[in-house]
């Protein structure tokens, strides 16, 4: 009996609940990859859908690993701190949609800093997270002062920011190619100093203190939510924003905060990638980058939690850039984008299944204590 | 000036199509974000059948079997949106999203796999679709006439008739403006939700479609549809979920659109030198703007966007 209630206690607990939600969430994900690739061709699929899992484990040779290993890292890095800026949206009740293109803004403001005024790094990094902070704000002013839908106002932005940018940065391209010139080449001071990381990964120079930095940034939003009291306002705003108004909380300021900091958390991580120097801005990209769309995937796959973030933006990132391993004569790499659209759709369902599970240790709870009552008597 | 009103004609005609399929879903009270996965999957339907139909086969039979492909797409991936927000209570939002991103995604997979199938060398994700598209298709004189324009002028009268003049229609109504007192009445909220949402996808897909005809005969799948069911999105809140407002903000929206594919043709617009980036951004800083003026007294339907729940009062 006792052992029984243990375990229903150790089932009841939310941390474990959103592991396992979250695990079998991926699992799903990758059992439809699987059949995908089954489907395609049943030959290679077992080979392709370890090489998506293995990523950079597919070098032999330590110091391959080391390095793509630091690949990874940067852009799961840039990844985290986009799904930070969907989380911390969705805890007063908002959907950043809008970090894709809060992201571009980010990488807009940092490049052309790094390359027109020929900035030092911190300046570009403060001007990305300025300038995404505005593009969030006026999503959130319009929200608070006007009621437009977060969402559509968000996706019109998407847009409004990918073409801004790419005008911006056309004036910095380089002469005969699409893309912006490389920062090493142009200004060495706008590239984030790495500190002796790049030793660690092979001397790999893309991995700099950004990544670190952003695991911080990850601690700090988890401080902000728990334990402040603006945290607290954001969090009860999100729950009921009648019942925070009612209770003297400036319902639309921390709105439009909301949505500042949102967007500025996209821009740092634009900020972060960018430069590092490890891809260059195509000027005539014609699709919003994935990384703010896939934020709401790791966002989500973390439970919600700032900390749990960090392992899932690690991971749907590890599994993005596996898909580049797959064998390409039969597959193609958005397997892996399809992958991560299907574990975002899972994750849509763990709260209807998280209520069954409670609602059923519930009835057995009243059960056994009925039991136990009748046992007595 | 001919081109123009043919341009803003089929994008009106995508647009009113789109904004119809997420007006029926959205008075039934759920939420379709997805429109714009719809789409994708909604073309690649109707580009596969293109693509695969005999050369030999006769207009009509071409045509009808185009857009019931393109239909039936929509309606099976809208399925996905149906069974998570009604069945499971999912956030809407949040699905939304999903089958945006899985959309595109899996219109890639299935297009790269049938191209790499028929020729191992082909690794692009273009569907050619140039013959069979020409069905649709009717020259006037310079103006090239698309059987999509009446089609869509069609929707939207039958989608004034069964909103406001039939059974149907008001009970989808009701179940997304009180769920609970269509349900007490003896409405079967959740059958009439499933419907809305089969009635937007099988809209959405057949925008899709006419979003790929319109002007070019192959379509790359990774580009998806280019927020063109966002765009839907704007024009059906524009269109405050009424068929003929919906009509009439589809014509406003479809000519901002066509205008970047056609300004340089206009002396004074090609006189201002603007980049054409400029007008590829309009359609969507025009929503934004327009967006502001209206949100403040929305007339959504009361209800969207909340799961039903049969034991809550």
């Amino acid at each position: 009996m006792n052992k029984g209630s243990k375990k229903v206690n150790f089932l009841r607990n939310s941390g474990f609940q959103t592991v396992t939600a979250s695990l079998i969430c991926i699992v799903l994900g990758l059992l439809v990859g699987y059949v995908v690739l089954l489907i395609i061709n049943p030959k290679g699929a077992a080979e392709a859908i370890a090489a998506i899992l293995k990523n950079y484990l597919y070098y032999p040779s330590p110091t391959a690993v080391m390095k793509y290993l630091g690949t990874t890292l940067v852009k799961a890095s840039a990844l985290l701190m986009c799904s930070l800026s969907v989380l911390f949206a969705y805890k007063a009740g908002l959907f950043n949609i809008g970090a894709a293109g809060q992201y571009v803004v980010g990488a807009g403001a940092a490049l052309y800093f790094g390359l027109k005024l020929h900035m030092p790094w911190y300046v570009c990094i403060v001007a990305a997270a300025a300038a995404a902070a505005v593009t969030g704000g006026i999503s959130g002013a319009l929200k608070a002062y006007f009621n437009v839908n977060e969402v559509i106002s968000c996706i019109m932005l998407n847009w409004i920011s990918l073409y801004c940018v790419n005008m911006l940065l056309t004036r910095a391209k380089e002469q005969s190619a699409p893309y912006t010139r490389p920062l090493s080449s142009v200004n060495k001071g706008a590239l984030i100093p790495t500190f002796g990381l790049d030793k660690i990964f092979a001397n790999n120079g893309f991995v700099t203190i950004g990544v670190p930095l952003a695991i911080m940034t990850a601690f700090a939003v988890w401080v902000v939510l728990e334990k402040t009291k603006f945290g607290f306002e954001l969090k009860a705003t999100g729950m009921n924003k009648h019942a925070a108004q009612y209770c003297g909380m400036r319902y639309r300021r921390n709105i439009i905060l909301t949505m500042m900091t949102a967007g500025s958390l996209a821009g740092l991580g634009a900020g972060i990638f960018y430069l590092s120097g490890i891809e260059q801005w195509m000027v005539q990209q014609t699709s919003v980058p994935a990384m703010g769309f896939n934020g709401i995937a790791a966002a989500f796959l973390g439970g919600l939690n700032p900390i749990g973030t960090v392992f899932s933006s690690y991971f749907i990132q590890h599994i993005t850039s596996g898909g580049s391993y797959v064998d390409k004569t039969i597959y193609c790499a958005q397997i892996s984008d399809l992958i991560s659209a299907f574990i975002i759709y899972c994750c849509g369902l763990v709260l209807f299944f998280k209520i069954r599970l409670n609602r059923w240790l519930d009835d057995k709870e009243r059960h056994a204590a009925k039991t136990q009552k009748g046992g007595g008597a | 000036m001919l081109l123009l009103i043919q341009y803003t004609l089929i994008f009106a005609s995508v647009l009113a199509i789109v904004a119809i399929g997420g007006c029926f879903s959205e008075h039934g009270g759920v939420i379709n974000i997805g429109l714009e996965g719809i789409m994708v999957i909604g073309a690649l339907g109707g580009a596969l059948m293109m693509k695969f139909l005999p050369g030999t086969m006769a207009a009509t039979a071409v045509m009808i079997s185009v857009i019931l492909a393109s239909l039936l797409a929509g309606i099976v991936f809208s399925m996905f949106l149906g069974v998570a927000a009604i069945n499971f209570n999912a956030d809407q939002t949040l699905v939304g999203t999903a089958i945006n991103l899985l959309g595109p995604a899996a219109a890639v997979v299935i297009v790269r796999a049938i191209n790499t199938a028929q020729n191992p060398d082909n690794v692009s994700s273009t569907v050619a679709y140039g013959h069979a598209k020409k069905v649709f298709i009717v020259n006037i004189g310079k103006f090239e006439f698309n059987w999509f324009m009446p089609l869509a002028f069609l929707v939207l009268v039958c989608a004034y008739i069964v909103l406001y003049k039939t059974k149907f229609g008001l009970r989808l109504c009701a179940c997304g403006e009180h769920p609970q007192a269509a349900d007490s009445v003896g409405i079967n909220v959740y059958r009439m939700r499933y419907a809305g949402v089969i009635i937007s996808g099988a809209l959405g897909g057949l925008g899709g479609l006419i979003y790929i005809t319109a002007g070019v005969s192959e379509w790359k799948f990774e580009n998806g549809v280019a927020g063109f069911g966002f765009l839907a999105l704007a024009v059906m809140i524009f269109g405050q979920w009424k068929p003929i407002n919906i009509g009439l903000t589809a014509l406003l929206f479809g000519m901002f659109r066509a205008l970047s594919n056609v300004y340089t043709g206009f002396d004074t617009l090609a006189a201002l030198k603007l980049p054409s980036t400029v007008y590829n951004m309009l359609p969507y800083i025009i929503s934004l703007i327009v967006l502001v003026f209206v949100s403040k007294k929305s007339r959504a339907p009361k209800a969207e966007g909340i799961p039903y729940d049969k034991g809550q009062r």
